[in-house]
């Protein structure tokens, strides 16, 4: 048990959630940030999407990391996440039909997301199952964490809400001339936002700076 | 073994094909039957979502109870349709001129609902839209997407936007005047649109324009 979480395997865990993070540090999964912060909601279950699908794929390519031929590895390694999405998607429409509908966009981003193969090729073809388990759920809880921040103030500042409650309209901001900033919710400003965080991460880390 | 030959890399992917075809036709093929019960009976939910009925249990006792399926004839006469050839596309049969209209008994009086189906920024859009009796004005709306942005296009199928269209008119010099528009007037027959949305807005506009006009000889009669 010791073992299992072992000095090595917490940082395998931990470090993408902030030295070797997967958006602001290794600049992966940058497309879906931007298309989907424009609220909480979305952001969140966008996260936790690529959590699961991560971490999962992550065990079953370590699987069979030995008997994967090298010259095909990458289409190998999408079937697997193609399938597996698509077996998740299957049964959410069957179980949970209403988080499916609240997912349809987000099964092809998911697919397509650079942190997935990213993840894939350089930590699960080498790495045992445990620790690749480790390294995808650290990696997906990485980016939904960056995901929340720029969604929260996106929608703040954009909509003037929080999980789709309009403080803006509760305290009547509007009455003293207060309007919500349009630009916040078009995909540029969260590439702002993200370049915020990484400015902000990179002034605090002295490793993180180049010479 | 050496898992660079040749041979051993064509095995490979032969077999990785066809263990995943086989998985994922058999889950899809055993969850077929779920999934088709789940989507009539989210088609009745959004059915009942226009008449602002948005948070029944039993959701098909409900919509048996209040719902009479009509064809619309080339003369704007109706003629019902038996309940059990319920279709889960009433939206796209409009694509093929058949011309449903839902007619509804509620507390307040008759209500008219006319599905509507268009293109938004992504993919299909489609909707609902509830008339009172008098045909002219709005009683509520349903918007759905398949694939609208997140936070901006797929806003339309949101209840803020939806509620945007009560009470809203139809009809003007017996032509659909109402419709989506940026910044739109503080009149009867616009909807101001979605901020950051703007083609989802227009595909909306349209779509409302569009469909709704098939059913003019219904409209005014």
């Amino acid at each position: 048990m010791s073992q299992l979480f072992s000095k090595k395997n917490k940082e395998v865990f931990a470090n993408p959630l902030s030295i070797n993070n997967p958006i602001t540090v290794q600049v992966l999964g940058i497309c879906s940030a931007l298309a989907v912060t424009a609220k909480l909601e979305p952001a969140i279950v966008m996260g936790l999407s690529v959590t699961v699908i991560t971490a999962f794929s992550n065990v079953i390519i370590s699987l069979l990391r030995k008997t994967i031929p090298n010259r095909i590895r990458i289409i190998v390694q999408l079937v697997v996440v193609a399938a597996l999405v698509t077996i998740v998607s299957e049964i959410l429409k069957a179980f949970a039909y209403d988080v499916s509908v609240q997912l349809s966009v987000y099964v092809g981003l998911i697919i397509t997301n650079c942190i997935l193969m990213g993840r894939l090729e350089a930590f699960a073809m080498q790495n045992a199952p445990w620790e690749s388990f480790l390294d995808g759920l650290g990696n997906g809880l990485g980016y939904a964490k960056i995901l929340f921040i720029i969604a929260f103030f996106r929608e703040i500042l954009g909509s003037g809400s929080i999980f789709n409650y309009n403080f803006v309209d509760a305290l009547h901001l509007k009455d003293f001339g207060y309007l919500n900033n349009g630009l916040m919710i078009l995909p540029p400003m969260a590439l702002v936002v993200c370049g915020c965080i990484i400015w902000y991460q990179r002034s605090r880390n002295k490793e993180l700076q180049e010479k | 073994m050496n898992t660079n030959s040749n041979v051993y890399t064509i095995i490979y992917a032969s077999v990785m094909v066809i263990i995943v075809a086989f998985v994922l036709a058999f889950v899809s093929s055993s969850l077929k039957e779920t999934q088709d019960l789940n989507v009539r009976l989210d088609t009745k939910k959004q059915i009942l979502a226009s008449l602002n009925i948005r948070d029944t249990k039993d959701v098909a006792a409900k919509y048996t109870e209040i719902v009479k399926d009509n064809l619309m004839q080339e003369d704007g006469t109706l003629v019902e349709v038996p309940a059990e050839d319920f279709s889960s596309e009433y939206n796209t049969q409009i694509l093929d001129k058949k011309y449903h209209v839902f007619v509804c008994t509620l507390d307040g009086g008759t209500k008219y609902i006319f599905p509507v189906y268009g293109a938004g920024l992504w993919g299909p859009i489609w909707g609902y839209i509830a008339l009172n009796s008098d045909k002219k004005s709005v009683f509520g709306v349903y918007f759905g997407n398949e694939g609208e942005t997140p936070g901006l296009g797929a806003e339309i199928s949101t209840l803020p936007f939806q509620e945007r269209f009560d009470n809203k008119k139809v009809m003007k010099n017996g032509q659909v005047a109402l419709g989506v528009q940026k910044n739109a007037p503080q009149d009867d027959y616009l909807v101001d649109g979605v901020s950051g949305g703007t083609i989802t807005s227009k595909g909306v506009n349209s779509m409302l324009k569009a469909c709704l006009s098939n059913y003019l000889p219904f409209l005014n009669k």
